[in-house]
């Protein structure tokens, strides 16, 4: 019972850190590209915009880097054999992170506080620093999940490590796909969600040059990266299939072994039936996507022991989220290119509402995302080495710990929505109307 | 030639340092925020704001880097101190939660007095509890009552190797310290003769509480410790410059020499920290685990150290840009971001 509630507290605290990372990666990109349109065009509305989107970004990094140092610890309050194991190999990634992390906190301080200390240019350059150092510790980080699910860079001998490679471990064959993948989810979500909110008052203030602006930004840092997104996931897909391959079927929905293997579209899998029921299949299309040959086997399920199967009933479904919303948001970054194009993008009312309906989904499919790499490698902690139940704490009574995060996290999140709605986009900045 | 175990045992120790004064400060900062009275409460508590704001988060991450060592080059330390100290590290993560999420909760949201009471008193609550249980866990690696397998008792293996006199007395200790530190800084910090005075005063107290606190951790101590912390070759000279930076940290803090204290003071409490580290070696946890036993192998170490050497030549100067902007002479400008006038 304690690994279930151990997997949860760990589950949860990912879930929440995660949230706050990203946006930590994605808002200084757009508080500098506001702050850079303010200093050369010196319309109020940018400036307005980059101290708005600082005073976010303060509250929002903060618990970002508050809950990701209860992660480091975790790792060990939970994992503590998975530490004593993995530490040396993939503590490599970790040092790293964490330089990127204090340029980071150096530069937010310099950032935020240095308004009037620092020349224009200065305070450029501390929000570059941000952004910059942000997108490199978040991808440094994912370096050492892709290890989880791809180890490399070391041997085993009578129950020892031998034989350890920090950079061959930190560049282990999931890292690319993994880091590009989440780079680019950091920024659509963001951008998506920034371009949500301020649509929804563009709705009811069509004219609001403020809200035309924010969503402009926002746009600017949305679109690209939703238009590749689906470009990387199928690079981290390939990546799965050739590494992975239970959590390939399991994230597929796939149980029997065959060629020409069919891509499903939706659909529930039944662990016990050892199908998946419901699906628009596609004939050929899995076995094209995973090996670029229709005709290619693709491994099923039934390949693997039944204890070795990651909880697919979830994992499928997840998997399913994830795709669905991605292919929704890089549609909307077309139809945003296509208005913006025809300089019509503020015009259409059906593509500003499509935006805010869109808010949150960016969000949702981060999460969903998470869920398919970590419950996909279940039963492992690190693939193929060593068991999740293998590595928990001794400890009893991990129940007590998981609902303090729960509570002290359902906390937060109330407490940190409301603020951002009072401080950042309730309060109407001057001239925003007319 | 140095073997590699030692010289990240000395990275470590060195990262520990700043962080206590660094982020203990911080940490100093809202015990007094606490327990600000008198007619300049409202403004002491503003000027620790002020004093903590551009730099906490940055501060914050030396702990980060110290346990990033921790984990890389000494796993199994790492993983003997999670799983029986958990219940002390829980309490210092979930103050770091709180102190952290509560301190901008309050610089950044309405301008509604119960809004700020409220998480300014979270706030000061949660930076206490932190080094209390920090302290709680260097005094529990110290002690040396920390089982060598989790077989036994809840009571025995995950609550006897910290819940002792000692290590409640180092963590006592430790808030005593960072208090202290975070006084005599915040002289150099206050806006008014008044409000330095009151600062002054606190500093001169907590002291004083600091060195009885120190006489009651020796007491208290194993005879193993205490032998290491007073007998061996380095103590003498190391006694003596703990001793002599105190008594001139006191002396520069009631003539009012506050630059001159603040140095004093931050070299008394490195002092400190490393006449600890001495008594501590070769152990990582006493007294099973040395650090050459806990050590992750020598290669993965020495490239740690690279990556750490790398790391500081883009760091400090980073850091002393920080500092220079926001230093005790230079506030940060009020209401920062708050503040509606674009600059020109």
């Amino acid at each position: 019972m304690d690994l279930v509630y151990a997997r949860w507290q760990m589950g949860l605290s990912l879930a929440f850190h995660i949230i706050f990372a990203v946006i930590g990666m994605a808002m200084p990109v757009m508080m500098v590209a506001a702050e850079v349109a303010w200093l050369r065009t010196r319309r109020r509305e940018y400036f307005e915009l980059a101290t708005r989107w600082a005073r976010g970004t303060a509250i929002l990094f903060a618990v970002g880097a508050v809950s990701g140092t209860v992660l480091s610890f975790e790792l060990g309050l939970l994992w503590p054999r998975f530490m004593a194991f993995a530490g040396p190999i993939i503590g490599m990634p970790f040092s790293l992170e964490g330089f990127a992390f204090f340029l980071e906190a150096i530069f937010l301080g310099l950032y935020l506080y240095g308004w009037q200390k620092l020349r224009p240019g200065a305070h450029l350059f501390a929000g570059v620093m941000v952004s910059i150092a942000g997108a490199l510790s978040g991808a440094f980080v994912v370096t050492a999940n892709a290890w989880m699910n791809t180890p490399t860079g070391f041997r085993l001998g009578d129950g020892r490590i031998l034989d350890v490679d920090p950079f061959a471990a930190m560049f282990n064959p999931a890292a690319g796909a993994q880091v590009v993948h989440m780079l680019l989810a950091a920024y659509a979500a963001v951008g998506v969600a920034v371009a949500g909110l301020h649509a929804r008052f563009l709705l009811r203030h069509p004219a609001a040059a403020f809200h035309r602006r924010a969503c402009a930004i926002a746009l600017t840092v949305a679109v690209p990266a939703s238009l590749l997104q689906p470009l990387s996931g199928d690079w981290a897909g390939r990546v799965v299939a050739r590494t992975q391959l239970a959590k390939f079927a399991a994230l597929e929905g796939h149980f029997v072994t065959q060629p020409y293997a069919p891509l499903r579209i939706g659909g529930l899998p039944d662990a016990e039936a050892r199908e998946t029921r419901y699906a628009l299949e596609v004939p050929g299309g899995l076995s094209l996507l995973a090996h670029g040959d229709p005709s290619a086997p693709v491994s099923g399920l039934n390949d693997f022991p039944r204890e070795l199967w990651p909880p697919v009933t979830v994992v499928h479904p997840a998997f399913q989220i994830m795709v669905a919303i991605g292919t929704w948001l890089a549609g909307l970054a077309v139809w945003a290119t296509m208005l913006w194009w025809r300089k019509s993008l503020f015009e259409s009312r059906r593509f500003l509402k499509a935006a805010m309906l869109s808010t949150p989904l960016g969000f949702v499919a981060l999460e969903a995302g998470w869920m398919v790499t970590e419950l996909g490698r279940q039963p492992w902690i690190v693939q193929g080495v060593m068991k999740t139940a293998d590595a928990v704490t001794p400890m009893p009574k991990l129940l007590l710990p998981f609902v303090l995060f729960t509570v002290i996290y359902t906390g937060l999140a109330i407490v940190v929505i409301a603020l951002i709605r009072r401080t950042v986009l309730e309060t109407t900045p001057r001239g925003a109307h007319g | 030639m140095i073997e590699p175990v030692v010289l990240l045992a000395l990275a470590l120790v060195l990262s520990l340092t700043a962080y206590a004064l660094s982020g203990g400060a911080d940490y100093g900062g809202g015990l007094w925020d606490l327990l600000a009275t008198g007619a300049t409460a409202e403004r002491q508590r503003a000027t620790i704001a002020h004093a903590i704001g551009p730099v906490w988060e940055a501060n914050h991450v030396w702990l980060i880097v110290a346990i990033v060592i921790v984990f890389t080059g000494f796993p199994r330390a790492f993983a003997a101190a999670s799983i029986f100290l958990h219940l002390p590290l829980l309490l210092v993560l979930v103050g770091i939660v709180l102190r952290g999420s509560a301190f901008v909760f309050r610089a950044y949201g309405p301008d509604d007095p119960r809004h700020e009471r409220f998480w300014g008193r979270v706030f000061a609550i949660a930076s206490t509890a932190t080094p209390l249980g920090l302290g709680v866990i260097i005094g529990a690696v110290t002690e040396g009552r920390l089982p060598s397998s989790p077989e036994g008792s809840f009571t025995a293996v995950y609550l006897a190797p910290w819940l002792t006199p000692f290590s409640l007395a180092v963590g006592a200790f430790a808030l005593t310290l960072f208090a202290y530190l975070a006084a005599v800084y915040l002289t150099l910090e206050a806006g008014d003769g008044e409000e330095r005075d009151a600062f002054r005063r606190r500093g001169l107290m907590s002291g004083l509480v600091v060195g009885g606190l120190a006489a009651l951790v020796l007491w208290l101590a194993q005879p193993d410790v205490r032998i290491a912390l007073l007998a061996s070759p380095w103590a003498v000279p190391l006694h003596v410059a703990t001793g002599a930076t105190a008594i001139a940290a006191l002396m520069f803090l009631w003539i009012e020499r506050y630059q001159l204290a603040r140095m004093a003071a931050a070299s008394q409490v490195a002092f400190i920290l490393w006449g600890w580290a001495l008594a501590q070696y070769p152990y990582a946890i006493r007294p099973h685990l040395t650090l050459a036993a806990a050590s992750a192998p020598a290669n993965v170490q020495i490239l740690l150290l690279q990556v750490l050497g790398v790391g500081a030549v883009v760091l400090l100067p980073s850091l002393l840009y920080l500092f220079g902007i926001f230093g005790p002479r230079g506030r940060p400008d009020t209401g920062a971001v708050s503040q509606s006038e674009p600059p020109l």
